[in-house]
């Protein structure tokens, strides 16, 4: 295995000047000579700590082995046994809570960089063409329907067409991806990465309908009982962006980290006039929050023109949810960070817009359910902030529209999450099941994933026991 | 899947019904109801209310006002070329039940909103009254569809080429003067015309359904564009709405929400003028 290296192999990124002009990728990712000099710090341990760590258990050590051989299409082979969206996770993963966080190597040197590594064997898969759809040895007859387009339902839908049933997604938006394409940003994950995910299930067999909006366009009862359906996936995310109720939030120039990140990815208002929809990015920008979505519209905002963008943020840099990586490119291109204040009211302009955010300082108390110490307002700190945009990104949770159009599907009452089975991700519903952020909340990627994989199993379980008696019971009730 | 136009007619100066082949829409389709569109692959997604569902055929009708880029864009298409999406259908069914009598006000573009509720409250039983009103005489839409199917209709124009000479105000007055036992009425138009509205039934105690038109862009409930405030709550209009009780919406602040892209949607029209015009 030779000497321990303990510095990890930089990843080339795009310079911070010319980064904040453009929406072009900022992550340049390894170069094979790169990717082969970082696999050899690995030292494929016969016990590896990271893989545990890994939310959906790749074969960390085996993948990087192949790296080290050279052998990348190999690598790719084998990260896809269980997660089949590398080339997204290897950039979006919070690696240092999950595999690097847990790596051996990370406890007196840089963690292995695992994501990064994932990152370069799909991108070369994919620049290589040699991505191959194994042909479906038997077709079921069943039909299921996947709802939402999102990588809980992009990668469920693969998984049982794999399986040889007849798969549809339906989407309401007119783009499919769910996240990936209208939150997560260009610059971060291009939208053609989603692009070939979509068109690789399609090859599969997999029938996208976009414009469908369950529970409106057909709702889940008409779907199963008459349209022929078997058996449903939901995987609707957590789209109804929260607003915290405070005086003020209405004004003109007060955006939902949602639209704002909606009208930049999915609609590119970026490209106005060139494309039609328009988006108002002031001089001066708070962004509300301090996880990857108020990140990302931070940098967004910059990047559409906005001389100042600060997070304003009610605990601390520590406490932050956001992707390092992305906190600290961040940092790099200049946005401010505001910790302990928390807003209490906005102030407009006489025509309605915007112009101040006044704000109360806070202090960290005792530690709340989440293990992060809560933050407590000091009273009569409140101070006011001048701003001319303001982008709230406190927490989506999921729509109510399916829940309440659907007879028999329990939600959680205090998150608005669906009831499904932590193991089989059975709802309340005979035939239905659900996974990722509609039954976590807002989460991760590859939680999603992982969730939208399982649950493929699950299906398929079912649809073959369907007239077992108690089959639904032994779903809904299994540990 | 295509979403082609099946039809399309000129209903009044800068006025356009289209008929639109959306099997999927045409299905659930119920009064009150609308769809999001857009007309081409770099376009915006506009909301427009499904004015006739036809479950048989698969086919939806919309009627729409020239007004900006998006709808002038669309106003240049004919029967047979595709919409880029076409998604629906939207927002909460109107409540519709036999109230009695039903005074039914459209002005501007909320004519061709109106005209799907009119019949709506006509096959529910009601005794329906309709206001019809514009600037003047040759911008009043739907005309004879509208005097078709009331049964009492009346015309307002500011300027007194038709009808009464005034706002549709007036005539709600004087019909509530006349002692005219009003069980209902609903409002589509200008917000301003909905705030004079809900301001005179509020006075004498009539309840009063208006149908909001705030800027959307899903359509879907995960953007919050459409937040407008009923009864000092935030409620989102393409999932909560579009209809509201009159006397509980602030109309001020949607007011100025609709004006928040004035000088963007200005622009964008402007550069689609100068393109048509350059290519003859
Ligand atoms: C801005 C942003 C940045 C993020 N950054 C990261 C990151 O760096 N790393 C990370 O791991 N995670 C990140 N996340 C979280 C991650 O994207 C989500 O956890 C993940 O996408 C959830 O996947 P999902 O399949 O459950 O749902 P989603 O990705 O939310 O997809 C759901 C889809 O369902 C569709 N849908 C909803 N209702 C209906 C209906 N009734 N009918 C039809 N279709 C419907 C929606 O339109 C959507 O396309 C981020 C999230 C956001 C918003
Ligand atoms: C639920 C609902 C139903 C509607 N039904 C009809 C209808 O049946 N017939 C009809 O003629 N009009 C209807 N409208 C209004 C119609 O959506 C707008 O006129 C249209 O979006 C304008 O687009 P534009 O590009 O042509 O004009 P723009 O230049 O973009 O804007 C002109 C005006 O339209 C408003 N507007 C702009 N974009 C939007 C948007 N995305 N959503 C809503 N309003 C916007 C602006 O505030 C402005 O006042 C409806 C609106 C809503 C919300
Ligand atoms: S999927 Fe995410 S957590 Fe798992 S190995 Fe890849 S980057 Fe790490
Ligand atoms: S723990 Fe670190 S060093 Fe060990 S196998 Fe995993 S990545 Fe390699
Ligand atoms: S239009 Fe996006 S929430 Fe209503």
């Amino acid at each position: 295995m030779g000497r321990i290296k303990p510095k990890a192999v930089e990843m080339a990124k795009r310079p911070v000047e010319e980064r904040i002009k453009s929406f072009d990728e900022v992550a340049l990712g390894y170069t094979a000579e790169e990717a082969m000099k970082e696999a050899e710090r690995c030292l494929i341990c016969p016990k590896p700590t990271c893989v545990p760590a890994c939310p959906v258990h790749i074969d960390i050590p085996a993948f990087i082995k192949k790296i080290q051989e050279g052998d990348f299409l190999a690598a790719v082979r084998i990260i896809k046994q269980d997660n089949p969206l590398p080339a997204v996770c290897g950039r979006v993963c919070p690696q240092e809570d999950q595999c690097e966080g847990s790596c051996v190597m990370g406890r007196k040197f840089d963690p292995i960089s695992i994501g990064r590594l994932e990152r370069f064997v799909a991108d070369y898969e994919a620049k290589t063409g040699e991505v191959n759809v194994q042909p479906v040895k038997e077709k079921k007859p069943q039909k299921v329907a996947v709802v939402g387009s999102g990588p809980s339902g992009l990668v469920c839908a693969s998984e049982l067409a794999q399986k040889g049933y007849n798969v549809t997604v339906f989407e309401s938006l007119h783009e499919f991806g769910g996240v990936l394409v209208y939150g997560i940003p260009q610059f971060r994950l291009p939208k053609e990465i989603v692009k070939r995910e979509v068109e690789y299930i399609s090859k599969l067999g997999v029938k996208f309908v976009k414009n469908f909006f369950v529970g409106r366009t057909r709702t889940l009862d008409e779907l199963m009982e008459e349209d022929g359906f078997d058996a449903v996936f939901l995987g609707t995310g957590a789209g109804l962006p929260r607003f915290q109720g405070i005086p003020g939030e209405n004004l003109l120039g007060i955006y939902s980290a949602n639209e704002f990140l909606t009208r930049i990815n999915l609609m590119r208002a970026y490209k106005f006039p060139d494309y039609d929809t328009p988006i108002k990015v002031g001089d001066t920008v708070a962004v509300i929050g301090a996880g990857n979505v108020a990140m990302d519209a931070a940098r967004s905002a910059l990047r559409a023109g906005a001389k100042k963008v600060m997070i304003l943020y009610r605990r601390t840099e520590k406490e932050m949810t956001a992707r390092a990586e992305e906190a600290e490119n961040a940092m790099e291109e200049g946005i401010e960070f505001h910790f302990l204040v928390n807003p209490v009211r906005y102030h407009g302009d006489e025509n309605g817009w915007v112009k101040e955010v006044e704000v109360i300082r806070m202090k960290l108390g005792e530690p709340d359910e989440s293990g992060r110490r809560r933050p407590i307002p000091i009273e009569g700190s409140e101070f006011r902030i001048p701003v001319d945009t303001v982008i709230v990104a406190i927490g989506q949770i999921p729509s109510p529209i399916i829940a309440q159009t659907t007879k028999g599907l329990e939600v959680h009452k205090r998150w608005g999450t669906l009831v499904a089975n932590e193991k089989t991700f059975a709802t309340t519903k005979k035939g239905v099941f659900a996974g990722g952020d509609v039954v976590t909340g807002a989460a991760t990627v590859i939680l999603a994933a992982g969730a939208g994989k399982d649950a493929a199993k699950y299906i398929d379980y079912y649809l073959q026991n369907k007239d077992k008696p108690d089959i639904w019971e032994e779903l809904t009730k299994a540990k | 899947m295509g979403y082609k136009i099946l039809f399309k007619e000129e209903v009044g100066p800068g006025a356009y019904r289209m008929i639109i082949d959306a099997p999927h829409v045409a299905k659930n389709a119920r009064p009150g109801q609308f769809i999001v569109l857009r007309v081409h692959e770099k376009g915006e997604r506009i909301p427009l209310t499904i004015s006739k569902a036809d479950k048989e055929n698969g086919q939806i009708t919309i009627i729409f006002q020239v007004v900006g880029k998006s709808t002038k864009h669309l106003s240049l298409l004919n029967e047979g070329d595709e919409l880029a999406d076409f998604l629906g259908p939207l927002g909460m069914p109107s409540e519709i039940d036999n109230f009695g009598t039903v005074v039914l006000i459209g002005g501007g573009f909320g004519t061709a909103v109106l005209y799907p509720m009119v019949v709506a409250y006509k096959e529910a039983g009601n005794h329906v009254i309709v206001i019809n009103g514009a600037r003047n005489k040759d911008l009043l839409l739907l005309e004879k569809d509208l005097s078709n199917i009331a049964d009492e209709y009346f015309v307002t124009t500011d300027d007194g080429s038709k009808g009464l000479k005034g706002f549709v105000t007036d005539m709600l007055k004087q019909l509530i003067e006349n002692g005219i036992k009003i069980d209902r009425v609903f409002a589509v138009g200008p917000v301003i015309m909905m705030a004079n509205v809900a301001k005179l039934t509020k006075e004498h105690g009539i309840k009063t359904i208006v149908s909001l038109n705030p800027i959307m862009v899903d359509g879907t409930g995960m953007c919050g564009a459409c937040r407008v405030e009923v009864g000092g709550k935030t409620k989102f209009a393409c999932v909560d709405g579009p209809d509201f009780d009159a006397h509980e919406v602030n109309f001020d602040l949607l007011m100025k929400r609709l004006r928040m892209y004035r000088k963007e949607e200005q622009e964008s029209l402007e550069k689609f003028e100068k393109e048509l015009a350059q290519n003859g």
